[in-house]
């Protein structure tokens, strides 16, 4: 590839910031527009990648290299692979509903919103393209300003609070993270490449200690059980673009960072620490689905939906199997876009009714009726119901996790069915019930929303019936993943086919069930 | 350069230019204000033309050694010397409309700001302790009086008497060490001493382990590093804001450019005994300036803590040992230049007439006043934060890299630590300017002066965090041959 695809990508977002910067704050229809126009262009920039990429190779494609620091040794260094090109997709639909989502809601301090917004998105690029680990951490750490100032200023009432704690918690995490990249490119020797250090075997002491300087990172920033404290917060403070970003990229970056970093560079501790990294996980899943049932605030309910959610990715990731880590990544996908839309659907209700407490809503079936419809396929794509694109990642991971470890699957099945428990109880409360008073004449969703809405909408339904067009990007770069991480390429076909896996996963699953 | 035709029998004159240029500038400052109080209004102009001749001799400058071994030029005092012209290039910058504000543009302002950066010049160039005391001597003198410049605050004669005091007793120490030192080896250079260190067999000395210890102090005192910092938030709030500002990098930088060049030159062979003292001291030092810095209610008092705090980071990289260490600090110290020198012009931004604006309250709500000085200072604080892609990410980043090479894992992931408490009152700043309403509203003390001098320091504070390749290599450079 002759034009630098990915540093377009990435750099398109900042330059339409920095094109913001002199426009006049008076003027908020030519803000918005830009903003919009920056992202849509960025939209259509990423479609190439879509049709261009090799399916069928495990290696880096898109690539970029020059040197940057010389005296490091780092390198401005790009690539994706199957497991990257779903996330810039998603990364480059998500910040345009943002910014659809936003038209109205924001009212103080516009231009400054549109230019976080569009730095976010440049930085998330970065971070799931960056194959070199010092740009890595510099496109990790920079999303921290404006997502910081995105929580605080256009924040619910608790919102500084919320922000600091983000961004304190994320800054512990990924301090540790550096000393744990440093001690890697002084043992690796003296280089910052992605791949380069995957190639290496280091010892495994040296392992478990880089293993756990990432955790620290990754884990806050997934976040995992026990430092999800700062997640209901955030997701529950920030403005309706805010908790959309973080719930669909932003938190899948810990996820990512496991399978990018942790996993090649300390394969060794990865198998060791499987079981405590399942354990985890699974207390995510259940600690997170019961505290969900006890919510009153609506958007803390979904943000805790959130930490049970990301508790099947990180057990898909760490079942290490072929099921596992495709359903996790799907899942990874999936979560993106059904908790985005949740939040996007949730912003727009707040924007008119100013109340997140549950007990204020009732009946708003009967009063926004296509709402209730959006709002209803939402619920039951996070329910996981087959014929969503819930269903498949969660079926997988599943799986997985039931050739794993057994116990892990069946204590993770009954997080579905809290999953089921909460979601149908908050779409009762809300949707049904007597009409609240406060509802009463509530208009329907107009036209900007609803396009806001349906990209989601569409993925959910396309992706829970043909799930192989997400799939077939992951099999290959998966499959060389675990053949590096366990040394057993567990179903290394590089077209197995959905049916075909699942097919696998029963006849492994059925001799357990036998005992 | 027609000055060196003029020296050219004089090859010890020559090495000098650099401080013979600020020598002059400085009388001519003093001189300008005796002949005309209306030519004043120069007087910065002609601070900054000196400061460039200044550097235009300095990057002319041959390097060697000079006046019978005592006074060297090299790569590593020339490093110094640009970040202290940097520092009083800024300061002046900076301090243009302050001065009238305060009334106190007088020649002896830029004189005596002119004169301190001459004796940190001499320090960077000691070869030999001597040469070494009476530059710091001119320093702390100049600096002395200029905290004193506010004749109307009683804060800032306070803040004078006792930083003179602290630094009187300081200066005594350092003698105390000296003397000790030529009293077991007979001599001040700095080399000879290291010969004699090891010929005489006085690595495990008290006695010379003693007279380490007290220049160490004596050092200590100068970097404002714990437990030798008390005087540090008294001076630097009493002192007029500008020489706040020029306190933190000028007298800080000739500071670790004397620990540098007699700790590894001198003291090389007793490292063992001194790296883990100093490893004490850069720990304490970034514990109790950043957790200090967090109750401190005026923004100046949480800037001398900060100041305090980013000294011990810089500690890192002398801790290390190596010239990679050494390298990391001055590039370190480099670095910080831009980004507190941003962030104290912002603080000049903010002070009027008879509102000097210095605590954090003032600062609530600027966003929706004043964005464009909001966004500015947001920039400033996470640079000092240490968030990428700023300078002051690349500045620590360097710092880790060398002290973990060395195994100095504990103190780097306190650093850590250290850092990220540092988020909480960097970022109070932000918060208060973008996350609440403003209660007043007032002018902002804008000049061209102030708003180039920010202008450079937001360029330096990105463009170094995006591409610090070449300052990198300035830094690397600057320690090659340096160590024995």
């Amino acid at each position: 590839m002759d034009i630098p695809i990915l540093s377009i990508l990435i750099f398109l977002p900042v330059v339409g910031a920095l094109a913001l910067l002199p426009v006049d704050r008076e003027r908020p229809g030519i803000i918005k527009w830009t903003a919009l126009s920056v992202a849509t262009i960025e939209l259509f920039a990423s479609i190439p990648l879509w049709f261009h990429f090799d399916k069928t190779t495990a290696s880096m494609q898109f690539v970029e290299k020059a040197s940057w620091i010389p005296a490091w040794n780092i390198e401005y260094h790009l690539g994706i692979d199957g497991i990257s090109i779903l996330f810039i997709l998603l990364s480059a639909l998500v910040t345009i509903l943002c910014i659809l989502v936003s038209w109205n809601a924001i009212e103080k301090k516009r231009k400054e919103f549109f230019i976080s917004l569009l730095l976010i998105e440049g930085a998330m690029i970065g971070v799931f393209c960056s194959l070199d680990l010092f740009l890595f951490y510099i496109f990790w750490e920079a999303m921290l300003i404006p997502m910081f100032l995105i929580i605080g200023v256009w924040g619910g009432p608790k919102r500084i609070y919320a922000a600091v704690k983000f961004f304190l918690y994320t800054l512990v995490g990924s301090l540790l993270m550096l000393v744990g990249i440093i001690i890697l490119y002084q043992t690796g020797g003296h280089t910052f490449d992605i791949l380069a250090l995957s190639m290496q075997e280091f010892p495994f002491r040296l392992q478990m200690l880089l293993f756990w300087a990432f955790f620290a990172a990754f884990a806050v920033k997934v976040p995992m059980w026990p430092v999800h404290t700062w997640l209901p917060d955030a997701h529950t403070e920030a403005p309706a673009a805010g908790s959309v970003i973080l719930a669909a990229i932003l938190i899948k970056m810990g996820a990512y960072g496991f399978l990018r970093f942790s996993l090649p560079i300390c394969p060794d501790a990865s198998v060791a620490m499987m079981v405590p990294m399942i354990v985890l996980s699974i207390i995510a899943i259940v600690y997170g689905g019961i505290i969900c049932l006890g919510q009153t605030d609506l958007k803390r309910l979904i943000a805790y939906s959130s930490v049970s959610h990301m508790g099947f990715v990180t057990l898909g990731i760490f079942s290490l199997n072929t099921q596992g880590m495709e359903g996790g990544i799907l899942q990874m996908i999936n979560h993106g876009i059904v908790t985005g839309a949740l939040f996007l659907a949730v912003g727009m209700v707040y924007e008119r009714t100013h109340t997140r407490r549950i007990e204020d809503y009732g009946g708003l079936a009967s009063h926004m009726p296509i709402f209730a419809a959006f709002f209803m396929v939402f619920t039951l794509a996070a329910v996981g119901l087959p014929g969503t694109n819930g269903f498949v990642g969660e079926f997988l991971i599943l799986l997985g996790s039931f050739v794993a470890r057994s116990w892990a699957g069946v204590i993770a099945a009954t997080g579905v069915i809290i999953g089921a428990a909460y979601m149908l109880w908050l779409y009762q409360r809300i949707f049904f019930n007597p009409a609240n008073s406060k509802i009463i004449g509530l208009p329907d969703l107009d036209d900007r929303e609803i396009v806001t809405l349906l990209p989601m909408l569409i993925l959910i339904l396309v992706v829970g019936i043909f799930p192989t067009l997400l799939l077939d990007y992951l099999h290959v770069s998966v499959a060389h993943l675990l053949a590096h991480v366990t040394g057993n390429t567990a179903g290394t076909g590089s077209n197995v086919g959905y049916l075909a896996e699942i097919a696998g996963g029963m006849k492994q699953i059925l001799p357990h069930i036998h005992h | 350069m027609s000055g060196i035709v003029l020296l050219a029998p004089y090859p010890d004159l020559i090495l000098a230019l650099p401080e013979i240029s600020l020598l002059v500038l400085g009388l001519v400052l003093v001189a300008v204000d005796i002949v005309s109080r209306k030519a004043r209004i120069i007087l910065p102009w002609i601070t900054l033309a000196g400061v460039s001749l200044t550097a235009l001799f300095l990057a002319d400058s041959a390097g060697g050694t000079a006046f019978g071994g005592m006074f060297i030029s090299d790569a590593y005092s020339s490093f110094v010397k640009i970040v202290v012209l940097a520092g009083v290039a800024f300061t002046t910058l900076i301090s243009d409309r302050y001065l009238d504000t305060e009334d106190m543009r007088h020649g002896e302002y830029y004189g005596l700001m002119v004169f301190s950066a001459l004796g940190m010049f001499i320090m960077a160039s000691a070869a030999d302790l001597i040469v070494l005391y009476l530059g710091l001597e001119l320093m702390a003198f100049s600096v002395y009086c200029l905290v004193a410049l506010l004749k109307q605050d009683p804060r800032s004669s306070e803040a004078a008497v006792k930083y003179f005091l602290m630094g009187a007793f300081s200066s005594a120490i350092l003698l105390y060490g000296i003397s000790l030192l030529y009293g077991m080896t007979g001599t001040t250079d700095l080399l000879a001493i290291a010969d004699a260190m090891s010929a005489y067999g006085l690595t495990h000395n008290p006695a010379a382990l003693a007279a380490v210890g007290c220049i160490l102090i004596a050092f200590s005192f100068k970097v404002a590093a714990v437990p030798f910092h008390f005087w540090t938030p008294d001076a630097y709030e009493g002192a007029p804001t500008p020489i706040t500002a020029f306190m933190s990098v000028g007298p800080k930088v000739a500071g670790f450019a004397v620990l540098g060049r007699v700790f590894f030159t001198s003291f090389y062979d007793v490292e063992a005994q001194w790296a883990p003292l100093i490893g004490v001291i850069a720990f304490l030092t970034m514990g109790i300036g950043n957790i200090v810095a967090l109750s401190q209610t005026s923004i100046k008092r949480m800037l001398a803590y900060s100041a305090i705090a980013h000294a011990g980071y810089a500690l890192l990289g002398v801790v290390a040992g190596t010239d990679e260490g050494l390298s990391a600090s001055l590039n370190y110290l480099l670095l910080y230049t831009f980004m507190n020198m941003g962030a104290f012009g912002i603080l000049i931004l903010l002070c009027g007439p008879g509102e000097r604006r210095e605590t954090l309250d003032d600062y609530r709500g600027l966003a929706k006043n004043h964005p464009m000085a909001a966004a500015l200072m947001l920039l400033f604080m996470f640079s000092l934060t240490g968030i990428p892609p700023t300078a002051g990410f690349i500045g620590k980043f360097y710092l880790f890299v060398s002290a973990l090479k060395e195994g100095h894992t504990f103190l780097v992931i306190s650093a850590c630590i250290f850092s990220a408490i540092s988020a909480f009152f960097y970022l109070r700043v932000v918060r208060l300017m973008y996350m609440e309403e403003p209660d007043k509203s007032f002018p902002l003390s804008l000049s061209p002066a102030l708003s180039v001098a920010l202008l450079i320091a937001a360029v330096g504070v990105i463009g170094l965090g995006i591409a610090p390749g070449p300052v990198l290599d300035m830094a690397g450079s600057a320690i090659m041959g340096f160590m024995r």
